[in-house]
């Protein structure tokens, strides 16, 4: 049962990643369309940043003294001046272990 | 002009700093499995039959706290809709493709592959053969998300959840958008999305991931009206 459902999820899932690349034609969509989608990646991954950051495994908000709150800080910090991901993703994580470890 | 093996390439190193956090949420993600008492085998599974980190983790999660099949099924869905964007944004560099490879190529269209490769082709975009690039963006993550949901599996219990290792997911993508951050326009985007989603986290099956891009993009469509 668990298998099955596993499945259709899955094959849910390829669906949406293959609806827009090969069943939609590109021409349907119009010039402001194409504007807009220009924003995507700034539309949809802060709303995988936000909850990562905010709100806790228990789904309700952090304390706003959080550890990371301050890591993320760093990482935008460090990101924005090195343009280098490894940075950024490595000084978010360490500046965050510093204040539960050794705080 | 680029051959196709060097657009593989560029496509495969391109992503591969993201490693650093989507191995560690891979093991995690793998770990999780099996502390909720799911079969191995069947955890592993889904890392090659959905191939989505949260997707996987909240399929799980609610399955094993008796949620029903169809509720599980929906938020999968739901969590994962939001690939319909960046399958919106990729077709225009894909539509030369013939129809088979556009089906085959579509089930490596994740998100860090997505960002690197879009990236790439707004600069080079007159670029034949583009699609290599998405094909080695798509390969990095595939191949690490295996090993890493694999090794998630069997070292079990023996991931330290102090660690905190799921903050590796947001870090990864605030590298993603944070040149943007230059730009008045993305942060006004950006604001809105993130402010959405914490409105709308309670939201049921997860849609908070969807809602908050579709608000952010309507937003972003006044933005370029007022632009002109």
């Amino acid at each position: 049962m668990t298998w099955l459902t596993i499945i259709i999820a899955g094959i849910i899932t390829y669906f949406t990643r293959m609806t827009m690349v090969a069943l939609v034609d590109r021409d349907l969509l119009g010039e402001r369309v194409k504007a807009v989608l220009a924003y995507v990646p700034s539309a949809v991954f802060p709303a995988i940043i936000f909850p990562g950051i905010f709100i806790n495994d228990y789904g309700t908000f952090i304390e706003i003294n959080d550890p990371k709150i301050f890591g993320a800080i760093v990482a935008i910090l460090v990101g924005y001046f090195s343009r280098n991901v490894i940075a950024t993703i490595l000084s978010g994580l360490s500046s965050y272990w510093v204040i539960i470890f050794l705080l | 002009m680029f051959t196709k093996k060097q657009l593989l390439t560029k496509g495969l190193f391109s992503v591969a700093p993201h490693m650093f956090s989507v191995i560690p949420f891979g093991i995690v993600c793998g770990a999780i499995g099996i502390e909720l008492g799911f079969n191995p085998i069947l955890v592993y599974a889904m890392s090659i039959i959905i191939f989505g980190g949260a997707s996987q983790i909240v399929f799980l999660q609610l399955l094993s706290g008796g949620a029903s099949a169809l509720i599980a099924v929906t938020s999968v869905g739901v969590i994962n809709s939001r690939h319909l964007l960046y399958g919106a944004v990729l077709s225009e560099y894909l539509e030369k493709l013939s129809f088979i490879k556009k089906l085959l190529i579509s089930y490596i269209v994740v998100d860090q592959g997505f960002a690197e490769s879009n990236k790439f082709f707004q600069k080079n975009k007159n670029e034949p053969h583009l699609h290599y690039h998405l094909i080695g963006t798509g390969g990095t993550l595939w191949i690490c998300w295996q090993l890493a949901t694999l090794s998630g599996i069997i070292l079990g219990s023996f991931v330290p959840e102090q660690l905190g290792l799921k903050f590796a997911v947001p870090l990864t993508f605030i590298a993603i958008v944070v040149q943007d951050l230059k730009k008045i326009d993305h942060v006004i985007v950006m604001i809105t999305c993130g402010l959405s989603s914490l409105l709308f986290f309670d939201a049921p099956f997860k849609s908070y991931i969807i809602i908050s891009p579709i608000i952010a993009l309507f937003v972003a469509a006044l933005v370029l009206r007022l632009k002109k």
